[in-house]
């Protein structure tokens, strides 16, 4: 789907920040619940071809979303916790991601993501601020997005190649 | 103790020297000149820059010059645009996801 919905990504090294700024074409509640309720987040927060797998999740102040991330075969290859620190409903909420392994054990520190919402005619702003406690982890976190990004591409390529083919 | 990147260019500093030699190439005591620091201050930062392989030194003569390696630079960038390229995918897999959604409830 193309679209000319704006999107911002900064990256400030020094301060250990990345800034994402996206807009959709849907009005505010319902971009809510596609980042706050599991059924609409399993469908998109993975880049393909992975997959999120929410375990368990209760999104409240002091709640927890437990999540694998799988792999196009079905194999769970990484697990991340979310704490909710805060919420305001439709507003704002902030959570302290980590990695962890698949007894959720957490592996620390982590990054704060501060996420809010705005709408504008129709339009919803989300702009998503993710601070880093530690520059290995923003290297870890930077890592991990460029191996799976790196694999997606191949598949990707894998599946056009093998069009050409036929 | 191994040296990130990210760890040599988070002082402020460093970044300055960076900046710098990007410009051209200097000797420990030009940096140490232009900074108004002590050798041994300088010492510490190219320690950690060079581990990193964001400089790189040549002899040239007596001297020893410092410089830029902009291909480290650019495998870092490399890794944010991939964080990026994720984002932009995943943010596009939500688009229709919304307008699934919204098809639906019509």
């Amino acid at each position: 789907m193309k679209n000319n919905l704006l999107f911002d990504f900064t990256v400030d090294k020094g301060a250990k920040t990345v800034f994402l700024t996206r807009e959709f074409d849907a009005d505010l509640s319902l971009v809510w619940d596609a980042f706050t309720k599991q059924e609409i987040l399993d469908q998109w927060w993975a880049p393909k071809p992975y997959l999120s797998k929410t375990i368990k999740m209760d999104f409240r102040e002091g709640g927890r979303r437990f999540y694998a991330m799988v792999s196009s075969e079905g194999v769970e290859i990484g697990w991340h916790i979310q704490d909710y620190t805060s919420i305001s409903p439709k507003t704002n909420f902030k959570f302290l991601s980590v990695f962890a392994d698949k007894e959720e054990n957490p592996f620390l520190p982590g990054s704060n993501w501060d996420l809010n919402f705005t709408e504008q005619n129709g339009i919803t702003k989300v702009s998503i601020t993710i601070y880093n406690d530690s520059l290995e982890r923003m290297e870890k976190m930077i890592e991990m997005g460029f191996k799976e990004g790196f694999t997606a591409t191949l598949n990707e390529l894998e599946i056009l190649l093998s069009n050409k083919n036929k | 103790m191994k040296q990130d990147i990210f760890q040599a260019i988070a002082d402020p500093t460093r970044r300055a020297i960076l900046t710098l030699i990007a410009v051209h190439a200097l000797t420990p005591n030009a940096m140490a000149e232009k900074f108004d620091m002590s050798r041994q201050a300088v010492s510490k930062h190219i320690k950690v820059l060079q581990e990193c392989q964001l400089i790189k030194p040549e002899q040239s003569g007596r001297e020893i010059y410092y410089h830029f390696n902009p291909k480290k630079m650019q495998e870092f960038d490399n890794w944010l645009a991939q964080f990026r390229k994720n984002w932009e995918t995943q943010f596009n897999q939500l688009d229709n996801v919304l307008s699934t959604i919204k098809k639906q409830k019509k």
